[in-house]
């Protein structure tokens, strides 16, 4: 059996000349499906022909339903996943193949953040020691010069450095996240995948930490893809969005132009559910009904027509490719004009 | 309220670490009925989960201390109780909780049928009360699985056969989270603590796990303590909405009038804070303090522009603003006209 099905390269805005500094095309990761035997019983496409490009200094926002393969997608540029096909380029190089532990100067580059804050955190170390190690391992610093920048990146992450010398168990959710973050900020990447990085954060927290992003950006040039369920955040700070629904892309391009004029009813529905303070209740109206199918056993053709409400009898021949149909703006969906 | 389900009276928790010996709750009273939704927010450290370890009983041992106070849940005082008896009738049972982190719930080598199917056996409304016996019956196994699979398509996970034969590392964060839910949801609770329970859900599946909360009070009469930065996931779903600052309780007041009316400062900051359009992304000014040695009196004073030196002398005492409205402070926000005069 051929895992990867034919391939729909299809691009979004126009491309900025220079190379941007993320190329994926028709990435795809297959996970193996097992029964309570633990017997394989067939393939999970967690990541289903997915291609998209992030430019220099751009902030791209990656949003979808729970379990559509958001970090999947971010752990596998990263090569914490080895792709099953399809080609990852980062500063032009091809780095599909390479393992995690080759080329470390340019993994340095390139971070993830894990949705999880305490995956970083080895929950015997005290915190300071969990700054410097990234720092001991990529970096040719003095142990003076390694704590003054983790005393700094502590500061700019709004801890104290007393929390330096305590355990992860002992501060709270969310100043363990802001530990996760200082973590990679030390080692001064160029491109930073951001897996939810701030959910579990209060207004105050996010705020602080969201205007360090953007100054690290500012400062920096720093990158960002930025995966997050959080869309009044994502459309406040990101340039461009993708929209994936089970291991594809549905919409991607602009962000205003998302967000104001949304072609796929997947994004419409996403965008409907948004809770407004003082407003109607989406609970009390909220219309993507049915459970998400099954990602091992997907519907023929679109794969959303099973909880769409305009789904017609194309829908279920043939998949829509995701097209331009206006500038900066694709969809996949027969329907959209 | 003769509804009463629980009552946190004057509870004072205190940590010891390293940096010394912090005082995470302050002095917190606070009440929930049956078949109520109560949202606790507060910023990142105000001691949310503190209060909700508390309530179930499993704060680390070594390292919190109880100083005062009482919590009483259908009557009971769960502090004076004993914690063996309240481990296998309370815990886990009539009361369940979903903690904030779903990563580390699970045990990483087990799939997370074993788990669940390991707390069904202990936990199940079927299991006979206070069986010390580790048999599992076949049939009752069975049948408590039919309930486990129903439990998982509740909450909106595809295929639940294939998720239970998954490892922890092979869900993604919402679904983890949703087997949480799905967890706390089994044994028929009578309160469910929810700590920050939707923090990994796109707002499609927000939304439809909300409502199934909301369902589960209206229809069977559970109460949910319902922890979260959100406050518009708050709005969604709270009939009371209770915040904390600093390891205070300053104001608790009904969802409608909270959002509307709010009477203390630090509820308004709170609301202001929020992302809007207009206004970008914006905090709230200045800095949580730090409990090791915090400030006297009402501990929001520091960052109040209304505070005088009564402020910081002594904790304002609570005072009803409202039916079922009180608030802790001297300087309130002006109280709005009784809604019949203002249409
Ligand atoms: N290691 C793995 N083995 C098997 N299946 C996996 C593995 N990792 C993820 N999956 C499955 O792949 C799908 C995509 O998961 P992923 O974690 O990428 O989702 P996500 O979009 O990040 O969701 P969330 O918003 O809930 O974090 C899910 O159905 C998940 O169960
Ligand atoms: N085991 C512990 N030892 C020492 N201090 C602790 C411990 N657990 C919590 N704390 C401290 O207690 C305070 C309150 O923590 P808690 O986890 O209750 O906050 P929270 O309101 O739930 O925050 P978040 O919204 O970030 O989850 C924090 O300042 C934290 O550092
Ligand atoms: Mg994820
Ligand atoms: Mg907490």
């Amino acid at each position: 059996m051929s895992l990867a099905g034919e391939t729909s390269a299809v691009r979004t805005a126009a491309r900025a000349d220079a190379p941007p500094l993320l190329d994926v095309a028709a990435l795809r990761k297959y996970f193996p499906v097992r029964d309570v035997w633990q017997r394989q019983v067939g393939w999970l496409k967690a990541l289903d022909d997915v291609s998209l490009f992030v430019r220099k200094g751009e902030i791209l926002g990656i949003v979808g339903e729970s379990g559509c393969g958001k970090s999947t997608l971010g752990k596998t540029i990263m090569g914490i996943h080895p792709a099953t096909d399809g080609k990852i380029v980062f500063e032009g190089n091809d780095i599909t193949k390479l393992r995690p532990d080759k080329s470390r100067a340019l993994r340095r580059r390139l971070q993830y953040s894990y949705q999880d804050p305490g995956a970083s955190l080895d929950p015997r170390w005290k915190i300071r020691r969990s700054l410097h190690e990234p720092l001991v391992i990529h970096t040719e610093l003095s142990a003076d010069a390694r704590e003054k920048r983790v005393r700094a990146i502590m500061r700019s992450v709004g801890l104290p450095e007393t929390h330096l010398d305590l355990y992860p168990h002992e501060i709270s959710g969310g100043q363990q996240r802001r530990v996760g973050l200082a973590r990679i900020l030390t080692l001064q990447p160029t491109l930073v995948i951001l897996d939810e990085p701030t959910s579990g954060l209060d207004v105050s927290v996010q705020a602080t930490v969201l205007n360090l992003f953007l100054d690290l950006k500012k400062e920096f040039g720093l990158t960002y893809m930025f995966i997050s369920h959080d869309l009044s955040v994502v459309r406040m700070i990101c340039d461009r969005v993708a929209v994936m629904y089970l291991g594809k892309i549905v919409e991607m391009g602009a962000i205003e132009s998302i967000f104001s004029a949304p072609k796929h009813p997947y994004t419409q529905s996403l965008l409907a559910a948004i809770p407004q303070i003082g407003g109607r209740k989406v609970t009390d109206d909220f219309w993507l009904e049915g459970e998400p199918p099954d990602p091992t056993n997907l519907p023929s053709g679109c794969r959303f027509r099973t909880r769409c409400p305009l789904a017609e009898s194309r829908c279920a021949q043939s998949e829509p490719p995701l097209i331009e149909k206006r500038p900066h703006h694709a969809d996949a969906c027969w329907l959209s004009a | 309220m003769s509804d009463r389900l629980l009552a946190v009276d004057d509870l004072t928790v205190s940590f010891s670490s390293d940096a010394g010996r912090v005082q995470v709750l302050d002095h917190v009273t606070f009440a929930m009925s049956r078949g109520e939704i109560v949202g606790l927010v507060g910023e990142s450290g105000s001691g949310k989960t503190t209060l909700a370890r508390a309530i179930l009983g499993i704060l680390p041992a070594n390292a919190a201390h109880i100083e005062s106070g009482g919590i009483r849940f259908e009557g009971e005082d769960l502090l004076q109780a004993d914690p063996a008896d309240i481990a296998t009738r309370v815990r886990g049972r009539t009361i369940t909780f979903v903690p904030q982190d779903p990563f580390t719930s699970f045990n990483p080598v087990f799939t997370i049928g074993s788990q669940i199917m390991e707390l069904m056996k202990w936990k199940s409304p079927l299991a006979p009360p206070s069986s010390g016996l580790s048999r599992y019956a076949r049939t009752r196994r069975k049948a408590d699985r039919v309930k486990v699979i129903e439990l998982l398509k509740t909450v909106q996970l595809p295929d639940p056969e294939a998720m239970l034969a998954k490892y922890p590392h092979e869900v993604s964060g919402g679904q983890r989270q949703r087997l949480m839910i799905a967890m706390a949801l089994m044994t028929d609770p009578k309160l469910i603590i929810a700590d920050e329970p939707t923090t990994a859900l796109d707002v499609t599946i927000q939304a439809q796990i909300l409502k199934l909360l909301r369902q589960l009070t209206r229809e069977r009469g559970v109460s949910v303590l319902f922890t979260t930065h959100d406050l518009g996931a708050a709005h969604e779903i709270c009939d009371r909405i209770c915040v904390l600052y600093a390891g205070q309780e300053v104001e608790t007041a009904p969802a409608g009038r909270f959002f509307a009316h709010p009477s203390h400062p630090y509820t308004r900051s709170l609301l202001d804070s929020l992302p809007s359009r207009e206004h970008g992304i914006r905090g709230i000014r200045g800095e949580i303090p730090a409990l090791v040695n915090p400030p006297a009196g009402c501990r929001f004073h520091p960052r109040c522009d209304r505070a005088t030196g009564e402020c910081s002398a002594l904790r304002p005492s609570e005072t009803a603003v409202g039916d079922l409205h009180t608030l802790r402070c001297y300087h309130p926000l002006s109280q709005p006209e009784p809604a019949s005069a203002a249409s």
